[in-house]
């Protein structure tokens, strides 16, 4: 283990680096810290520049009972959640129809292909933008729930495909080559006998396309208008126009959207972690 | 062989050509709803993009419902090269690239420190992974909170090292300062330092969780060997640990360049690439032109687009090869 670990120094050097993490945390959450704080705070601390000081009185429930009742943070959480859940159910079930038939078949192809899928998912979003845009306005999907998460899906096939792909090629090929001298149907192997054992791939992928498309921002901008069809991200945005300087509302705005994300990241923190490092680091 | 040739039972004298070819059409069947999702939203947009960099046009359709396009060759080319604000936007771009970078050093120091297994030690480590789960508008948000000279916390700092508090006879508290409080985002010289260190925290908790993952996966036997004989500190770390943390290392600067190169979310918070254009990136600019207030321009936009795309590719193309000769290596 390097570095070597902190007993070998010790009892007086064990002691003093878990004195020290603490302050290390909250030295890297300050930020974070900071915000909480503001978002607990009346307007009347904020304007006398109380910020790490005792709150005068604690506005908890008041500033966040005024974001919903003051703007349409209710209607944005929503949107994002019908945006998300379809994308992540779209793009890790392509994944792994392409990911199965990527690792599992030798044809000429393959390869380039899953290539295609890589390099499509390193691309800047902005080459897409105006064809992608357009394309909505012409269909109808512009301003849409249905436009935001087609794209979404689409873009998340890239990543998911990717990573499903490699984590079937990793798996025994002996498993497949048996079922096959069985007589067992192509679909009925992908369905019975691959399909099981990709489970944590599948949880570690829905954990991360849940948390990259609910922060996203950028399609958000492109692909909506109004309030109806606009996600959380965005509606922080508009909120901040809306609540200039009432740092208090603000704060809280931002704190509600990072919510869903942090939870599911708490509750699959195996996963996630998992997920983001498997493709990486084998 | 001394066996007796067996009829092969299982075959049917001539089975129909589907089942004949069962192995070459199986794949194809599996891949065909992913190929065709991907193609039409982003296969097929890239090329259309590379073509509309050669139109000028407001996006508009006549009533036949006809593009309203014009051919203009390469005049949004020429255009950019004579346009100041591309180049800002491509320094800063190569700024975000290097500054960017520096996350994935600062990842691995971090990542070297909550490298212990005392008590509690999982709970630090996922805090500290904590900034990578937030979206990027809400860091945005949050750090332009943090830089407010008025009310955020540098502001209040600097209140309390450089300011005087007094309170005039109606009881109004006013504050003498000796220097103005720095407004650091609208600060032509330190704005887009500013976003820099607010899109770097995010990007270091990611490379630090690379890193924590590859230092579990170091092989203990070397670092022992490498123990005995005598290295340690930095050789240990430069000629034993470092190696072994390759693909570690490989993954972090990927995401790093991408997320230095699609940078949006941040600058379209906390500055929308102002004061001036000073902060603007590729990937903001081009939106800003594509999609503003003054009318659209999406041939303009495109020809932004295709620039940042070419720069991209570069990566891509080195990326792929890389993984290329992994592939070649495990067949």
């Amino acid at each position: 283990m390097f570095p070597k670990p902190i007993e070998k120094s010790g009892p007086k050097a064990k002691a003093a680096y878990q004195a020290f993490l603490p302050f290390a945390l909250i030295l890297w959450l300050l930020p974070l810290l900071a915000i909480f704080l503001t978002s607990i705070r009346s307007a009347a601390d904020i304007n006398s520049g109380n910020v790490f000081g005792w709150p005068s009185e604690f506005a908890i429930y008041d500033n966040y009972a005024a974001v919903f009742t003051q703007s349409a943070a209710a209607q944005y959480m929503w949107n994002s959640v019908l945006i998300t859940v379809p994308t992540v159910a779209i793009s890790v079930t392509l994944a792994c129809l392409a990911g199965y038939a990527l690792a599992i078949y030798k044809f000429r192809v393959a390869l380039p292909l899953f290539f295609l899928f890589v390099a499509g998912n390193f691309i800047p979003f902005q080459i897409l933008m105006v064809p992608v845009r357009d394309m909505s306005v012409q269909t109808g999907l512009y301003d849409t729930i249905a436009g935001q998460f087609l794209f979404h899906a689409a873009f998340q096939t890239g990543f998911c495909t990717l990573f499903m792909r490699n984590f079937i090629k990793a798996l025994p090929f002996d498993l497949i080559e048996s079922a096959r001298i069985e007589g067992v149907a192509e679909w009925k192997i992908f369905w019975y006998v691959v399909l099981p054992l990709v489970r944590p791939a599948i949880a570690a992928l829905a954990v991360l396309i849940f948390t990259f498309v609910w922060n996203d921002f950028f399609w958000a901008n492109v692909l909506t208008q109004g309030e109806s069809a606009k996600p959380s991200t965005a509606g922080v945005r508009a909120l901040n126009g809306q609540f200039v300087n009432n740092w208090h509302l603000v704060s809280a705005a931002s704190l509600l959207a990072a919510i869903p994300p942090v939870v599911c990241f708490f509750l699959m923190q195996r996963h996630f972690i998992a997920g983001l490092t498997l493709g990486a680091v084998k | 062989m001394s066996h007796a040739v067996v009829p092969d039972t299982h075959a049917p004298p001539r089975p129909n050509w589907l089942r004949r070819n069962k192995l070459a059409v199986a794949p194809w069947l599996f891949l065909i709803p992913a190929l065709i999702f991907f193609a039409i939203y982003v296969v097929i947009p890239i090329f259309e993009s590379l073509w509309l960099s050669l139109y000028e046009w407001n996006g508009l359709y006549d009533v036949n419902g006809n593009s309203t396009a014009v051919w203009v060759g390469l005049e949004n080319y020429t255009k950019l090269w004579d346009d100041p604000n591309f180049w800002t936007s491509l320094r800063n771009n190569l700024a975000w690239l290097i500054l960017y970078m520096l996350a994935v050093p600062i990842g691995l120091f971090i990542a070297l420190f909550l490298n212990q297994t005392v008590t509690g030690m999982r709970f630090y480590k996922s805090m500290f992974f904590f900034p990578f789960v937030i979206s990027q508008v809400v860091v945005g948000l949050i750090f332009g909170w943090f830089y407010n000279p008025d009310f955020g916390v540098v502001g209040t700092v600097w209140k309390a090292l450089f300011c005087e508090e007094t309170t005039n006879i109606l009881g109004n508290v006013t504050f003498k300062c000796s220097r103005p409080a720095p407004d650091i985002l609208s600060s032509l010289e330190w704005a887009s330092y500013g976003i820099f260190a607010a899109g770097r925290w995010p990007q270091i908790a990611f490379c630090m969780i690379l890193y924590l993952t590859g230092l579990n996966n170091v092989a203990a036997d070397q670092i022992e060997a490498a123990r005995l004989d005598g290295a340690k500190g930095w050789k240990m770390l430069w000629y034993v640990v470092v190696p072994q943390l390759k693909p570690a290392t490989f993954i972090a600067v990927v995401v790093t360049v991408i997320g230095a190169l699609r940078s949006f979310d941040m600058i379209a918070i906390m500055t929308q690439g102002g004061p001036f254009g000073s902060t603007n990136v590729l990937s903001h600019y081009m939106y800003e032109v594509a999609i503003s207030e003054y009318g659209e321009r999406y041939g303009y936009g495109s020809s932004v687009a295709t620039v940042l795309f070419g720069i991209m590719l570069f990566f891509i193309s080195y990326f792929l090869w890389r993984m290329y000769q992994d592939e070649k290596g495990t067949r």
